[in-house]
């Protein structure tokens, strides 16, 4: 039986796939790789259907094993890699035969990297995704060392390429690009000139719920409390404290704070590459700049 | 109705009340917009969460601005009876807010039939709305860090199970043994929007 063993977790690594979206409405979140676009190339990579389930790493320092002859691919923040004590190329094919072990080392810049396997991670899925929901405690379990995970049947064909060039994820300022509501009538002329013009840092207390964001505060035009409304993944969603939460994977189906803007979805996959201390600058998309000053 | 965008990711439809949600979540549905991967029900809107890739909010903005109502009684609900033991902490409270006895507050909760309106704040938990109106009582001032699994609340127009322990503000009128969530059973929720629940009154 072909398998990985997890002999290393680094910091945090859990399965993924592309989340158990449609089951918001009795309060279960969709999850899946915070950074959508990197899984499914490394799913490519492999000749798997984008949405086999692979392990995301945080921070690197993941180290499996292979059982059986394999074939991974690692892409998202670009990690050195071993492979049976020789050096493994980022977002490429590579080959890990019976007993050798992979090892990811910490990547300088991003934040998480995904390691897909041919023929995808089998573990069972829960509610149609095999994707680790740290907070309702769904799926599978975070990943510890000792951790035995059955790989898949080989897919039919084999991927015709076997090297992606790749824009590695930026160590600096990020530029996110946004739209601005549902609920930008909350807020002043003033807040929505200032997420668009001043930098926001990503703080220590972020994680795959949302970036929690420190910088200038976004100050409310309307008082009182909205009724709690269904929530989408990049929103902007401003607390009483005026500081925005920048949601992730693992964001509430819904929230009672307004949200200002939203980032576009392409966009999310570089916000999940960010880490604490990395700057964050928002960008209105298609539309005419918001006229300064009050 | 208002309809606003949520970047490429959702469209939010703002309406006037609860029935006006339910009815529009009830008529699109029947009508699925290609490309959108959730409808999100909430009190007062309706979300239609996209698949970037596949919807273009212009056009799902144009399917929610059209849709065909559906009549309500073409619907099938399943219908839910949860006995209670009624002992909750908080059920002396609900009898001075509202005026009534605790028995009273006992027979008003059990007398009619309660709708699940939405669901969201966690797992399996439901929003139950249409009892009695006498019922409408404020959250707690303080919120509870601990509330037992399976706890039966009010807050504001709405009654509630816990489905696991957690945080929570809601007055606390009883305790049902009934399993309302569990992640490997199909369905895995009980309280899904449209279910009808009875609440019956446990045997001391």
């Amino acid at each position: 039986m072909t398998g990985l063993e997890i002999l290393r977790t680094g910091p945090q690594a859990t399965i993924q796939d592309l989340g158990r979206p449609g089951f918001a409405a009795i309060g279960v979140g969709v999850c899946g790789a915070a950074d959508r676009g990197s899984l499914r190339l490394a799913n490519r990579l492999v000749g798997n259907a984008e949405g086999a389930a692979a392990i995301e790493a945080t921070l690197g320092g993941l180290v499996v094993r292979g059982r059986g002859d394999l074939v991974v691919a690692v892409t998202g923040a670009p990690c050195p890699i071993e492979v049976g004590g020789r050096g493994g190329a980022m977002n490429s094919l590579i080959r890990v035969p019976d007993g050798a072990a992979v090892a990811l080392g910490t990547p300088e810049r991003g934040l998480r990297s995904y390691l897909a396997v041919r023929g995808g991670i089998s573990v069972p899925p829960v509610l149609g995704s095999r994707s680790t929901d740290l907070l309702a405690s769904l799926g599978p379990d975070p990943l510890d060392s000792g951790r035995l995970l059955p790989v898949g049947p080989a897919p039919q064909g084999f991927p015709p390429v076997a090297l992606a060039p790749v824009t590695p994820p930026s160590g600096g300022e990020l530029r996110l690009r946004v739209v601005p509501g549902p609920r930008d009538d909350w807020f002043t002329e003033h807040a929505m000139h200032t997420l668009l013009s001043e930098p926001f840092e990503v703080t220590k207390d972020s994680n795959r719920v949302g970036l929690r964001l420190s910088g200038p505060v976004l100050s409310r035009r309307k008082d009182g409390e909205l009724p709690s409304e269904g929530m989408v993944i990049g929103a902007l969603q401003v607390p009483p404290s005026g500081r925005p939460t920048l949601f992730l994977a693992d964001h509430p189906s819904t929230g009672g704070y307004p949200v200002i803007a939203v980032v576009m979805a392409a966009d999310v996959d570089i916000a999940a590459q960010a880490r604490p201390g990395q700057r964050l600058r928002f960008a209105v998309t298609g539309r005419r700049p918001v006229p300064s000053g009050e | 109705m208002r309809v606003l965008r949520c970047a490429d990711s959702g469209v939010l439809v703002e309406l006037d009340d609860l029935a006006a949600v339910l009815a529009l979540h009830a008529a699109l549905t029947n009508e699925w917009p290609p490309g959108v991967t959730d409808l999100v029900p909430a009190a007062r809107t309706l979300l239609l969460r996209l698949d970037p890739l596949l919807a273009d909010p212009a056009d799902v903005e144009r399917a929610v601005r059209t849709v065909r109502p559906v009549a309500s009684t073409r619907r099938e609900e399943a219908r839910l009876v949860v006995p209670v033991s009624y002992d909750g902490a908080d059920l002396a409270e609900v009898a001075r807010l509202t005026g009534l006895s605790e028995r009273e507050v006992v027979r008003a909760h059990t007398a009619t039939e309660w709708v699940v309106a939405f669901g969201g704040f966690t797992p399996g938990f439901g929003y139950l709305t249409g009892g009695d109106g006498r019922l409408t009582v404020p959250r707690r001032a303080e919120s509870r860090t601990r509330v037992p699994p399976g706890s039966v609340g009010l807050a504001g127009e709405f009654s509630g199970i816990y489905p696991s322990a957690s945080p929570g503000g809601w007055q606390l009128i009883g305790r049902t043994g009934l399993e309302i969530w569990r992640p490997d059973r199909d369905p895995p929720a009980l309280l899904r929007p449209g279910v009808l629940v009875r609440f019956t009154e446990d045997g001391p």
